[in-house]
């Protein structure tokens, strides 16, 4: 009966196969020359999303390297912003970076530690720890400007720190937290299970395990995470403006003495229309640009390398 | 496992550190919400139905249900949100056809030893720092557009409205083209993650069966990868929302007209803020201030829900090994 009934559906379609070869139809034939050339037009598409995507970047890096290098001079690099110099801009910034760093990374490595290992032994913890990934997101996607205006209520004037390098660098150590955090958790959790059951096997307790074991074989991972977290708050500049404030003068102290950064030069001298000004402008941003690509580079090199393994 | 005590002071110590970024960011909400709250109070809903802001800072201070204003001042942000929506809708309707025509460069097109470099260039456009662009556009992008694009675009396409002139300034157009440069690599990296996972026998499948590359790449590549991809734009629309200094350089400092064409003067939330804090402090009612950050509570609500969801996005995409890859 089956086989009947599939003769049956054959029957019409008879004739077709009679005809030429679906090579040999010029429809068929054209409609694969037409299907070849929509692939052709899209590859060109794709490369002209390319060249246009590239375009601005090539156009930033020559230009600021170009004029950036053209403004090189000793008096600007030695020089106080006063006698249109950058070195308490770049002391500040050099400043403002570690005692953010120094900030971020006992609580976000610690932070990533608790996530990654401790996080997973009852529900309680369970719950607190995807809280805590889910605020630590939300802190990563906060534009940097609310938490600008936070540090200036609170530690500008609540606290009365003025503004000042340890307000600023409070600020941009949250910022950096988020990244110090998540990177910690993923590196740790990358350490073989073998191995940390070979280590309870010996007896070692989870804080000996931890400390000798994971910590050390994740640090590759955890470093690069450092990296690009200073990448980030080199290139900051919304919230410092209203925490850091700006000096014209190498830094004096953590509180209540303001302090000179690259970003602000940038942000301030870009806009005056002096060769003075933009000089300086140009050659702080050759200096950004070259700091934060390398620091930025280095870390995604090494996380593409880390999500590998 | 040996339990011992010190393991219980090891946990306790990391458990309060990572309770310390729940504490920052519910500080943060809090100090915002407390001083937006005579704001709140006093705007009421006219905050997010007036376009007028003018904070009116000759006035006398008077006092209204124990609230302090100045006379004469109205708050209402409609400007700020139009511009803010506006130039993300730009910066999106750009970045996309941009940033997918690159990842699919990238997973589809180019052999792998050209795909290396040119990935690594679109990540180092997310490793400029944005006060950068602000320069550049200020400089490069901003004259060229007023002198030449723009022009040409007011004389050629002026039968649409947002194109027709006056050209006053370079405009919500010059925001949005530098907004769009930022979040590309952002659509570009995390698209070309997704379609890459595409499985191999799906695509090998789709290829013996005769489909050309585009055809491969629209009738599986595409689909498999599209909750993804979806989540990459909407983490960029985030990012152009929240975005501050490369706008801030480009704005006006206090706008009061809502856009009507593409070379409007504009000023977003976030580039209001910025210029404005010093101003505020002037206002011996401190209503001005507490305006502001009610705005700033409206942009963080805005770029939290926008961010929560394109993560969740993404996570799907991802599916069960979202954990193997890092995420900036």
């Amino acid at each position: 009966m089956q086989i009947e009934s599939e003769k049956d559906g054959e029957g019409p379609k008879g004739s077709d196969i009679a005809r030429k070869l679906p090579w040999q139809d010029p429809r068929v034939l054209f409609r694969y020359k037409l299907r070849r050339l929509a692939d052709k037009m899209v590859v060109a598409v794709t490369i002209l999303a390319v060249v246009v995507v590239l375009y601005p970047l090539l156009d930033i890096l020559f230009m600021f390297f170009y004029r950036g290098a053209l403004a090189i001079s000793i008096p600007r690099l030695t020089g106080l912003t006063l006698q249109f110099g950058l070195a308490n801009a770049i002391v500040g910034t050099l400043l403002l970076v570690s005692l953010s760093t120094i900030i971020a990374v006992p609580l976000g490595v610690l932070g990533g530690i608790y996530l990654a290992e401790f996080s997973a032994q009852d529900q309680m913890s369970k719950t607190f720890a995807g809280t805590v990934r889910f605020l630590s997101d939300v802190l990563s996607g906060m534009p940097s400007i609310l938490l600008g205006y936070v540090g200036f209520l609170i530690l500008v004037i609540d606290f009365g720190w003025g503004l000042s390098p340890l307000a600023g660098g409070l600020i941009l150590s949250i910022l950096m937290l988020p990244y110090v955090i998540k990177t910690t958790e993923l590196s740790i959790r990358k350490v073989p299970l073998k191995l940390r059951e070979a280590a309870t096997a010996l007896g070692a307790t989870k804080t000996q395990m931890v400390n000798r074991m994971t910590f050390p074989l994740a640090l590759p991972g955890i470093l690069t995470g450092i990296i690009l977290s200073m990448s980030i708050s080199i290139g900051e500049t919304a919230p410092l403006l209203f925490t850091a404030g700006f000096s014209n003068y190498y830094p004096c102290g953590l509180t209540n003495c303001q302090v000179g950064f690259l970003t602000y030069i940038i942000y301030t001298f870009a806009k005056i229309p002096t060769t003075d000004s933009l000089s300086l402008a140009y050659l702080s941003a050759f200096l950004l640009i070259s700091f934060s690509l390398v620091l930025n580079m280095t870390a995604r090199i090494g996380l593409r390398r880390l999500s590998k393994i | 496992m040996v339990k011992r005590y010190g393991d219980t002071v090891y946990k306790s110590l990391t458990l309060i550190v990572a309770a310390s970024s729940i504490l920052f960011i519910i500080s943060a909400v809090a100090v915002l919400l407390f001083n937006a709250y005579p704001s709140i109070i006093s705007n009421g809903l006219g905050f997010f139905t007036s376009a007028n802001w003018n904070p009116s800072l000759s006035g006398t201070v008077e006092t209204v249900n124990g609230i302090h204003r100045l006379t004469g001042s109205s708050f209402g942000i409609l400007v700020f949100i139009a511009d803010t929506l506006a130039s993300s809708a730009i910066a999106i309707l750009l970045a996309v056809p941009a940033g997918l025509g690159v990842a699919i460069f990238l997973t589809e097109v180019a052999p792998r030893r050209i795909a290396a470099p040119i990935s690594f260039m679109v990540e180092m456009l997310a490793g400029i720092p944005s006060v950068v662009y602000g320069f550049w556009g200020l400089i490069v992008l901003g004259p060229y557009l007023f002198n030449t694009v723009e022009p040409y675009l007011a004389e050629h396409l002026s039968f649409i409205p947002i194109f027709s002139g006056p050209i006053s300034s370079p405009g919500l157009l010059s925001a949005g083209i530098i907004l769009a440069i930022m979040i590309i690599p952002i659509v570009a990296s995390i698209s070309r993650d997704m379609m890459a996972r595409t499985p191999k026998e799906s695509r090998e499948g789709a290829k013996a069966l005769g489909l050309t590359r585009w055809e491969v790449t629209r009738r599986i590549v595409l689909p498999y990868a599209k909750t993804g991809i979806v989540g990459s734009i909407v983490l960029g629309l985030g990012r152009a929302l929240g975005e501050t200094m490369a706008v801030a350089m480009l704005a006006g400092s206090g706008v009061q007209v809502l856009p009507k064409s593409l070379y409007y003067p504009f000023s977003t939330i976030a580039s209001y803020m910025v210029l404005n804090l010093d101003a505020a402090l002037t206002d011996p009612s401190g209503m001005y201030l507490s305006a502001i950050m009610e705005l700033g509570l409206v942009l963080l609500a805005i770029t939290v829900t926008v961010n929560v969801a394109a993560r969740l996005l993404i996570k799907q995409g991802f599916a069960s090994s979202s954990e193997n890859v890092v995420r900036v």
